[in-house]
């Protein structure tokens, strides 16, 4: 086919998301290095040298990893589980697991306030039990945060590692396992490196969408700001753009550097790509 | 092999409980007589259900959702069904930049699309708040649309097409009669995937409001910060159950196998 054809078949797409989404956020970021026209960093330096500004920093990336670690360490072995499952009773937990993930994120943090309120279940339960005297303060917390974060991302990594272990032959866990092995080193020195790819996107997935959720922390965080909630606050209740464009340029910034990172380790431990 | 370790099936069980029992839990509040929320309900009543109508800016705000997930799906079908059938027909140069921006829409965080856009599209252009939300929710749509209508068309055998070329059709004639029909499922799940994913976004919508405008998810935000009662439990109802036919449509189109190759 003539070249004239094909960029008639590109063009129209690669314009569409130049003009509305390339070009805004490169002007988003060199935004941040000028200020009525000259050159300055000043942004950068107001939010690093800030103890506010680096507290929101740090919750949002303290938050991010362990809602990761907690994802991989529930999502891995349920993933498995799934794996090894008949394709009929696979179908129906995979489709448990998408269920979730397609629906609404401001239902899903909803049903945490209605858990984790001051009156909520938990709350109520523990006092009926006589666990607690006075209601635990978990609602509007980080930890509130990580909970509903993990609730948002979990299906994401269980989905994604069935997508790698269902294609792993079940021969090699029963070849490891008739020449010694337990099931367990089985486990350890077959599936474990194996599954690999899939835990690194699944770890992508779940740290880099934690990382920019905005209305999990919106809802359930309260008070506790995280970058995503900070920008908005910035962007529109503070109206301070200049702001609003340094806390966007840090979470490009942090977004790319994770991926990068990633998948150095990725290739790091899969050497044939 | 099946995994017969029954430690392991009773964790799998604990955290599908951990998964969707706050969205059983929910579904129970729902139903409650009383104006607190709170679960069991203290019986069975369907006034939050009815509350939903009577709230003016619930039934304005879905027409809006609906509109702009309907609209924008359908301008990224056009700008996003010649874009995949082009990254998967024709090997060329630039091919692996060109798949870079196209799905970059994902990458980028959303809450710093929705920025960038209200910055330097909706106020740069002076748009309306309704032309900023249309191009905003056809950006996020528009991976979505190439990335399933691509594996559609990575299980069509472009031979089809070479037979019906050289039988003397012409190009656009052969891709109307030939490749779209071949790939009609994937379109349709297609738009199922890309409106499911519009209809939910915060990221984007939350900085494209004003007065009297805005979606769904926004109003329902909105609603939850200031009250706190059983309404948005009834209206979490109605939506999972759209998101259920959603899902056994998407199922029936292309199995739910898509969601798990990433």
């Amino acid at each position: 086919m003539k070249n004239k054809g094909l960029y008639l078949l590109l063009l129209p797409g690669v314009l569409f998301l130049a003009v509305f989404l390339v070009i805004p956020i490169a002007l988003t970021i060199a935004s941040t290095f000028y200020n009525e026209g000259s050159f300055t960093v000043q942004g950068y330096v107001t939010f690093l040298s800030d103890p506010y500004y680096l507290k929101i920093l740090w919750t949002t990336l303290r938050v991010s990893l362990v809602t990761t670690f907690v994802c991989i360490l529930l999502g891995f072995p349920v993933a498995y589980y799934i794996s090894r499952l008949t394709v009929r009773k696979k179908g129906i937990l995979l489709a448990l697991a998408v269920f979730p993930l397609l629906t609404s994120s401001v239902v899903r943090s909803f049903s945490w306030m209605v858990i984790l309120g001051k009156k909520g279940l938990l709350n109520s339960s523990l006092q009926w039990l006589g666990l607690i005297e006075k209601p635990l303060e978990i609602l509007y917390t980080p930890t509130a945060m990580m909970i509903g974060m993990i609730h948002l991302f979990l299906p994401l990594i269980i989905i994604t590692l069935v997508g790698v272990m269902e294609n792993i032959d079940p021969d090699l866990l029963k070849a490891a396992e008739s020449l010694g092995a337990s099931r367990f080193t089985a486990f350890r020195k077959v599936i474990f490196p194996l599954s690999m790819p899939g835990l690194i996107v699944g770890s992508i997935l779940v740290f880099v969408g934690s990382l920019t959720a905005y209305t999990t922390p919106a809802l359930l965080g309260g008070k506790q700001g995280v970058l995503s909630t900070f920008l908005y606050q910035n962007a529109v209740t503070l109206n301070d753009w200049h702001m609003a464009s340094v806390i966007a340029t840090i979470m490009i910034v942090v977004t790319f550097v994770v991926i990068g990172l990633m998948n150095k380790v990725a290739t790091k431990l899969n050497p044939k790509g | 092999m099946q995994e017969k370790n029954p430690g392991l099936a009773l964790f799998t069980f604990l955290v599908f409980v951990f998964l969707l029992g706050p969205l059983v839990i929910i579904t129970f509040t729902s139903f409650e007589p009383g104006t607190v929320l709170r679960f069991p309900p203290d019986g069975f009543s369907l006034r939050w259900y009815e509350n939903i109508f009577k709230v003016k800016m619930f039934l304005k705000t879905f027409g809006t959702s609906i509109f702009v997930s309907l609209a924008g799906n359908l301008f990224a079908l056009l700008l996003g069904i010649p874009a995949a059938y082009a990254l998967s027909r024709f090997s060329f140069k630039g091919k692996s930049l060109l798949n870079a921006i196209f799905i970059s829409p994902v990458l980028i965080p959303g809450i710093v699309m929705g920025f960038a856009m209200l910055k330097y599209v909706l106020v740069t252009y002076d748009l309306p708040i309704y032309a900023g939300l249309l191009i905003g929710h056809t950006v996020i749509m528009l991976p979505f649309i190439i990335r399933v209508v691509a594996s559609s068309l990575s299980n069509f055998d472009f031979a089809i097409e070479e037979a019906a070329l050289s039988l003397g059709a012409g190009r656009i004639a052969t891709f109307f009669k030939i490749v779209l029909p071949n790939i009609r499922s994937g379109i349709i799940a297609a738009i199922l995937i890309a409106f499911l994913e519009s209809f939910n976004n915060v990221d984007i919508s939350v900085f494209m409001t004003g007065p009297g405008v805005s979606t769904f998810p926004i109003q329902l935000l909105t609603y939850v910060e200031n009250n706190f009662d059983p309404t948005i439990a009834a209206i979490s109802v109605l939506l999972m159950i759209i998101t259920i036919l959603f899902m056994f449509g998407i199922e029936r189109l292309m199995g739910l196998s898509y969601f798990t190759k990433r």
